[in-house]
């Protein structure tokens, strides 16, 4: 299939941003990751490095070393290598959430804005499947796309304080897992025990962009008992290959 | 060998900082590092360091607890005292054991660095020392009581020298952008505007972001974009219309329109604004900023002029001598 050329947008003289669209779709975002890995395995010189975010891949280079033009020709050739490569080697991870008011700070909250009860809002986010596209805000939290309509909800418009670790979040038709405590505008519908961003672990954070990302429902008696085997550095969520 | 520095006061944004924690920015985490990197490179090159301590106005107080230590400052205009005497803005110098370092803010100016011979027996994270207050990632910023322990210190410097620059002066020229990424989200007229007003730099400036103010810049196609990567520098508009430009913390994402991005060469001066103090922007190309970029960087190269200081540091003397208030170019003689 004939794939229009990214757009190539300056920010500054040391970083591009390669556009593939201006929407959160999958299709754009394997576009996105796909360039990624072409560059991750045969990196240009003075290339220094490249984030992928929804619809588009920051490329961050040294313009003493590369000059825009030869960057652009080295990145457009891998875009049309990558056409072939796009979409292999995805994985599921299926995520310990605690839905729980007594965890999920916000849920009641959510589920009132929302119109819903609270079981139809943890049952909804339970029973979706999201893919994560990109981390953003603060280390360890990642962006997912796939959430229900039913559950999407404007983020507010003061933040909330700062969350509990292991947050799992709703706002702006998108949810998000925030690994560390950070202040928010969005929602804490739920909390995973599970440590998605760990110093002391390799690798250090659990989930790459493009997984595809499933929430298993965990009771509050059981949430203690997790937290603890996650501290002993036991890997609570599953991986399968798909 | 080790070597203890203890902290007497230290204002709120003290912080250590190196080249920055890059590689990460996949996984959410901001590269920090310093705000004016040409201030920093020549703190840290004149002693051999790879992290300093930089300095904002809420100033610095520490002695060198057991072993005299070299020392190399840099920065904006401060007001830099060894036992309350003065020293030039940027020098080279000998902290003896129980003497007193004191960094102020001065004439102008908000950041200045003070690197140390040796390395801060610190632990990496993710590779780095940078301090990333928000996130929690390096160091805590520093605090009166903290006692920072260096390996293998350097013996001090044969002679005391004052540090001349041109990167290092005090400059009202405008800060120079390179429109986009998304410049399309905004009118010939808007963008205009933006280049053309004189923009107050706002109270609620920090290291992760400079906030402008002035007549609000209006989007012609809404403010909201979904979110990609964001360079240091990137002046985004959010709904409001004032705009903000991103700093050394920045998010490294952001869902605004950025209407222009800072060129490196410049960043550092806008980063020595201090709140209150108007800012011109003016528009360059890709290869103006290049030639500025590569002339900067061989400049550093270079380093910056080592004039000696004789026994008497005193304002007077040093006013006499014209080192003080970084109104001295790199290719001026000395006068001393």
């Amino acid at each position: 299939m004939e794939q229009d050329p990214p757009r190539f947008r300056d920010q500054g003289e040391t970083a591009l941003s390669v556009e593939f669209g201006d929407t959160v779709d999958p299709a754009i975002h394997a576009r996105v990751l796909a360039l990624d890995a072409a560059l991750q395995i045969d990196p240009p010189a003075g290339l220094r490095e490249t984030t992928p975010t929804y619809r588009a891949l920051f490329v961050r280079y040294e313009p003493l070393e590369i000059d825009r033009t030869a960057l652009v020709e080295e990145i457009s050739a891998r875009v049309a290598d990558a056409a072939l490569t796009a979409g292999g080697g995805r994985r599921r991870w299926t995520i310990p959430c605690c839905y729980d008011p007594a965890y999920a700070e916000d849920i009641v909250e959510a589920a009132q804005a929302l119109g819903l009860a609270v079981d139809a809002l943890a049952r909804g986010h339970a029973g979706a499947d999201y893919r994560a596209y990109m981390y953003g805000f603060a280390p360890g939290w990642c962006y997912l796309g796939g959430l229900p309509d039913a559950l999407a909800l404007p983020r507010r418009l003061t933040p909330r304080g700062a969350t509990p670790p292991g947050a799992i979040l709703i706002g702006g038709g998108l949810s998000l897992v925030g690994a560390n405590p950070m202040p928010t505008g969005w929602y804490v519908v739920g909390r995973t025990p599970e440590k998605l961003f760990e110093l002391r672990r390799q690798p250090h954070f659990l989930i790459t962009p493009g997984d595809a990302i499933r929430f298993e429902p965990l009771d509050a008696a059981s949430f203690a008992a997790f937290e603890s085997r996650a501290a002993q550095g036991e890997t609570l969520a599953r991986c399968e290959p798909l | 060998m080790r070597a203890e520095l203890l902290v007497h006061a230290a204002g709120p944004g003290v912080t250590i900082q190196d080249a920055g924690r890059f590689g990460y920015g996949r996984f959410g985490v901001t590269p920090a590092g310093p705000m004016d990197l040409a201030a920093f490179t020549t703190a840290t090159g004149a002693v051999g360091a790879a992290a300093a301590i930089e300095v904002s106005v809420g100033g610095l107080t520490l002695e060198s607890v057991d072993v005299p230590l070299a020392i190399a400052i840099a920065g904006g205009g401060f007001d830099i005292r060894l036992d309350g005497k003065s020293l030039p803005p940027a020098c080279l110098l000998a902290l003896s054991p129980g003497a007193t370092l004191t960094i102020r803010a001065g004439g102008w100016g908000a950041w200045c660095y003070l690197a140390f011979g040796g390395r801060f027996d610190l632990p990496p994270t993710l590779g780095s020392l940078a301090t990333h207050a928000r996130s929690g990632l390096g160091p805590a910023p520093l605090a009166a009581g903290d006692r920072l322990t260096l390996v293998d210190p350097a013996p001090s410097p044969e002679a005391a020298c004052a540090l001349q620059a041109s990167w290092l002066a005090s400059d009202a020229a405008a800060i120079r952008v390179m429109p986009g990424p998304q410049d399309d989200y905004f009118s010939p007229e808007a963008i205009a505007r933006f280049l053309d007003s004189g923009w107050r730099l706002g109270a609620r400036s920090d290291r992760m972001a400079y906030a402008l103010e002035g007549a609000a810049i209006a989007h012609a196609r809404g403010h909201d974009i979904v979110s990609d990567g964001a360079a240091m520098g990137a002046i985004q508009i959010p709904g409001s219309g004032a705009p903000f430009v991103l700093m050394a913390d920045r998010q490294p994402t952001g869902g605004y329109p950025k209407i222009a991005t800072v060129i490196g060469a410049d960043f550092g001066r806008l980063a020595q604004k201090r709140p209150g103090e108007t800012i011109h922007f003016r528009a360059t190309t890709y290869e103006a900023a290049v030639s500025a970029r590569r002339a900067l960087f061989a400049a550093l190269a270079q380093g910056p002029k080592k004039t000696p200081l004789m026994g008497d540091m005193s304002t007077e003397a040093l006013l006499a001598g014209n080192l003080v208030g970084g109104v001295i170019s790199a290719t001026d003689e000395p006068t001393r």
